[in-house]
């Protein structure tokens, strides 16, 4: 398997393929699809790597610091396009872009399909394979190391804070000084996703109180863990939409949540959304009145512009001043920290890379039997294959009680192992099988042995009721000292030894002293032995 | 001594077997818990000794037998490591075993015990007799096996013969068979050949029982041996009429198989599976289990003991997850040395300990608190498993299935279902291994592919050994 070599070998093939890196050309992106550092890990798995001149520029990454690492450096699109076997964009290619990628050639960045349909039949009509980063099933835990909207949005997320912080006219930290006493600034976070969650850790690391909401309850957790506050709102309902989304919400929630958001406008000094609705438009969070509300100075952060913005009055692309409120309505977030954020996704593609070249030669096998990879796959050398079935196993992870009853039913014996109550057919089975048997003893046993069977029956609920109690940490003392106990079979042999003679009776004496001798020595060996051992080990435990 | 003294001192002895059990609750009840066993035993032999069914004609032979058996039993007491404690256990339930069945013997040739009995009464002592026997060599030779197993001398794997349960079958029928043979018997002579093959066809079946079952189920396995060397001291109590022994040997047998009961719950198991053998023969064998997405992938990152012992000084919350691999190591002592380190560097040191961490219950506990680990930092599964979110370093020492994720998150493992400790959910997992070998489950382990988790290759306490080094400097 591969998995288990550490050594990365790296081997002459004429095989090899190229991958190139062209200069993204949508206005205003400065990130770039590779960095240095990952074309030397790209170039170890085996592949070339060609970089259109001046590609990383606006990241501040130069072609000589790409030639260093190994990269070829190539002049002008067309001709980069043309050398390449596979090629990694960050932005969705445009018509011209598509029209330079080779027939039968390979593309890996965003896609997004399903707002894109035109674009999808023409990388169709190029007999291209294409993989769709923002395809990547989520779920999949050995696909986080590929998330690029993750990675991108953790970005973002610090970015919005840090847009904010530059738009808003105090300190986010609340202080005491010389010269007064400074407030801590108030945060509220509309959507605690990855970006959101990176909004609310940079916000509490600055020092500002944070608050955030989501729809779904079941990252309230997740908000605390990093320093902030969940926001409730005041109605029942599970926003937890698949893939780590949220769905739309009903009315009632709806009118519910615009309560909560008119509230902390009110209090609140700092506002930034992330809220997003997968193949929607961004929901209409923070309405004009609420902005009317906020004291004069506050800065909201629209971090959902792009897709028409959670506030009224978000103008996208721009930084506005309305009734006295910021609202900033970047929709390059991460292109305003191209550097990390070029890191970042270089490094999603080269997992990506690393999956689909799991012979490290430098050939890539597109393999449709992997759920991630199927995922991704979007277009197989001219066939869309875009949506993907789901995932196997989604629920599994998130649920861990739910693969619990799943799994005695797997495993094919019908008795749950777990520490749930036994069904009440089965205690009445129980019951009605003890029953049955102390009939049959009542019926046949004589007195003598019913007396003794009393005895029995009531020691072992003795035992019962007492051996629960024992803390788990003292098992191997408990089960030391009853082996020691257990040696109380010596009285067996003992009474055994030299009993009062019985006339009449022929004894034969030598046979059972000698049984009886043994069984004494045997014993002797467990009860002062048992006794011994746990006396050493509880020595031990101590506060 | 009178009978009503000795049958006093019977149920005093009684109450203090009782309080023993009960004193053991917690650690610091606990070792009176022991003294009230102590006494408890010194009494009921003393009892018995005086009483009125011991001349003094036996005195010198008991004195002597005593003296033989004892010393042995201190001396190993003392001589023992903790890691072989598990050993030591399952060759004491032997001796049991083995005294019980003797017992049975010397009380079937004893012509004494059976006079005045009326027939009915005769027949159920016989029956007695012959259930105590079958019980204790069922013990006697598969604690042996457990023993063997435990200390290596016997290999971990379960031995699976083709058939093996209807082989079982087949010799509780044989059991049956001669039961019914013996309690025909007119003479003593007439019944010892059935009991004979009967007690050959207990030794077999016990060994063969222990044999078909695999190494990580061997805290079961210990707790069950426990149990019965209860029953069979039970069984020796019906057939000598004596209450002292049928209470005691109830308490222990009830015990041990509650104990059982826990380690299976720990294991996500049915009791039967687990005594049946194998593992997961209740449905897909392990080989058929893994289908291409079960299969874990990725790379697993190695750290050294330098980059651990940075790790672990930067670190608030650290939880310690100890497996049988530490005390292969024997790699405890270094552990709380690190421990203490970190505790008086302000880092909260925990210790998480699974159910059925080590070969017999309770078996990490007794190791840390060998080394000293004061107990009100060593957590149960159950007390800490939510922590792990708020834990930067989680470091496993020679654990794997009780740390596996896919029990929670692959149905078709074998292990699917059994609680596991949530490692991967700290920051950073840490996993001590000497190879990237599977557990004994024979499960691979996703947890040493995951982006969060880093890997210490070496022996635990070499490794260990040297993270403290690093620690100081």
């Amino acid at each position: 398997m591969g998995r288990q070599n550490y050594k990365l070998i790296k081997t002459e093939n004429p095989m090899t393929l190229m991958i190139g890196i062209p200069r993204e050309i949508a206005a205003g992106e400065k990130r770039v699809a590779t960095v240095p550092d990952v074309v030397e890990k790209l170039i170890k798995l085996g592949f070339k790597v060609a970089v259109e001149s001046g590609a990383g520029d606006a990241a501040n990454f130069s072609d000589d610091v790409y030639r260093a690492a190994g990269a070829e450096i190539i002049d002008g699109a067309a001709k980069l396009w043309a050398a390449s076997d596979i090629v990694f964009k960050v932005c969705v290619p445009t018509t011209e872009e598509v029209s330079l990628l080779r027939e039968g050639g390979h593309l890996i960045g965003f896609i997004w399909p399903a707002q894109n349909p035109e674009l999808m039949q023409q990388l169709a009509a190029k007999k291209a394979t294409v993989l769709a980063i923002d395809c990547l099933p989520r779920m999949l835990s050995r696909a986080q190391k590929m998330d690029a909207l993750t990675s991108q949005a953790g970005v973002a997320g610090y970015r919005a804070v840090i847009e904010a912080a530059n738009a808003f006219g105090r300190f986010f930290n609340g202080q005491i000084t010389a010269a007064g006493k400074v407030p801590p600034a108030k945060v509220f976070i509309a959507g605690a996703g990855v970006a959101g969650l990176a909004a609310i850790g940079t916000a509490a690391g600055l020092g500002a109180i944070v608050r955030a909401n989501d729809t779904r309850a079941e990252v309230a957790d997740q908000v605390k863990s990093l320093g902030g506050e969940f926001v409730k709102v005041d109605y029942e309902e599970e926003g937890g939409g698949g893939g780590g989304y949220a769905k739309v919400m009903s009315e009632g929630f709806q009118q519910a949540q615009r309560e909560m958001y008119a509230k902390q406008a009110k209090e609140v000094d700092i506002i930034i959304t992330t809220a997003l609705i997968p193949g929607k438009p961004a929901p209409k969070l923070i309405t004009a009145e609420m902005v009317q509300s906020m004291k004069p100075g506050s800065v909201i952060v629209d971090m959902a512009a792009e897709r028409g913005g959670n506030c009224e009055l978000t103008e996208p692309g721009q930084a506005v001043v309305k009734h006295g409120v910021t609202i900033v309505g970047y929709t390059d977030l991460n292109s305003r920290l191209a550097k990390q954020s070029s890191t970042l996704y270089g490094t999603n593609l080269f997992r990506l890379t690393e999956e689909l070249c799991k012979t490290k030669d430098g050939i890539i096998n597109v393999n449709m039997d992997d759920d991630a990879i199927r995922g991704l796959t979007v277009i197989k050398d001219g066939v869309v294959t875009w949506p993907a079935p789901a995932p196997k196993l989604p629920a599994a992870p998130v649920k861990p009680a739910a693969a619990k009853v799943a799994a005695p039913a797997a495993k094919g014996h019908g008795h749950g192992g777990g520490g749930a109550p036994a069904s009440a057919a089965k205690t009445a089975v129980i019951f009605g099988v003890a029953a049955l048997l102390f009939l049959f003893v009542g019926a046949y046993a004589p007195a003598a042995f019913l007396g003794h069977f009393t005895v029995f029956v009531l020691a072992c609920f003795v035992g019962y009721m007492v051996v629960w109690n024992v803390t788990p940490a003292l098992h191997t003392p408990l089960m030391s000292v009853t082996n020691a106990i257990s040696s109380i079979i010596a009285i067996g042999a003992l009474v055994q030894i030299a009993p009062p003679t019985m006339l009449g009776i022929d004894r034969p004496d030598a046979l059972i002293l000698g049984l009886a001798v043994a069984g004494i020595a045997l014993t002797a060996v467990n009860m002062f032995g048992g006794f011994a051992v746990t006396q050493r080990m509880l020595a031990m435990f101590r506060k | 001594m009178s009978e009503s003294l000795a049958t006093v001192s019977y149920i005093g002895a009684t109450i203090l077997f009782i309080l023993s059990l009960g004193g053991l609750s917690h650690p610091e009840t606990s070792r009176r818990g022991n003294l009230y066993g102590m006494i408890g035993m010194t009494l009921a032999v003393l009892a018995t000794i005086f009483g009125p069914r011991v001349t003094m004609a036996g005195i010198p032979w008991i004195v002597g037998a005593m003296v033989v058996g004892g010393s042995v039993g201190i001396y190993a007491a003392r001589k023992v490591k903790m890691t072989e404690m598990p050993e030591l256990v399952a060759l004491m339930h032997s001796l049991v075993g083995l005294a019980a069945a003797l017992v049975g013997f010397a009380n079937y040739i004893d012509p004494v015990a059976a006079a005045n009995l009326t027939s009915a009464e005769k027949a159920i002592h016989e029956m007695e007799i012959y259930i105590g026997i079958l019980i204790g060599a069922v013990t006697f030779s598969g604690s042996i096996i457990a023993f063997g197993k435990l200390s290596g001398k016997i290999g971990g794997k379960p031995l699976l013969l083709p058939a093996r349960h209807w082989m079982n079958l087949l010799g509780l029928l044989v059991v049956i068979f001669f039961g019914y043979k013996f309690l025909n018997a007119h003479s003593v002579a007439d019944g010892m050949i059935p009991l004979i093959v009967m007690t050959v066809i207990a030794l077999l079946f016990g060994i063969h029982m222990v044999m078909a079952i695999g190494g990580a189920d061997m805290p079961v396995v210990v707790s069950m041996l426990n149990s019965y060397s209860g029953w069979a001291a039970a069984a020796t109590g019906f057939m000598l009429n004596n209450d002292l022994l049928i209470v005691t040997g109830a308490l222990v047998g009830s015990s041990g198989a509650i104990l059982s009961y826990i380690m299976c719950r720990a294991m996500n198991r049915n009791f039967i599976s687990v005594i049946a053998g194998g593992f997961g023969t209740g449905g897909g064998t392990p080989a058929a289990a893994p289908g291409g997405d079960a299969q874990p992938a990725g790379e697993v990152v190695a750290v050294s003991a330098v980059e651990t012992a940075e790790l672990l000084r930067e670190a608030k919350n650290v939880i310690i997850v100890p497996g049988y691999g530490m005390a292969v190591a024997q790699a405890q002592h270094i552990v709380y040395e690190i421990t203490q380190y970190l505790r008086e560097q302000g880092v909260n040191v925990r210790f998480g300990i699974h159910p059925v961490a080590g070969r017999m219950p309770g078996h990490m506990n007794v190791l840390l608190a060998e080394a000293r680990v004061p107990y009100d930092i060593v957590m149960e599964m159950d007390e800490l498993n939510e922590d792990f979110p708020d834990t930067d370093v989680a470091m496993v020492i020679g654990a794997n299935d009780i740390v596996n994720p896919a029990a929670q998150d692959d149905p078709n493992s074998p292990i699917a279902g059994m609680p596991v400790l949530e490692v991967w959910k700290a920051k950073t997992s840490i996993v001590m291994k000497r190879s990237m070998a599977s557990g004994y489950a024979g499960v691979d382990n996703p947890l040493f592919y995951k982006e969060n988790n880093r890997m210490l290759f070496g022996d635990a306490k070499k490794m260990l050994d040297e993270v403290f080094v690093a620690l100081k400097s």
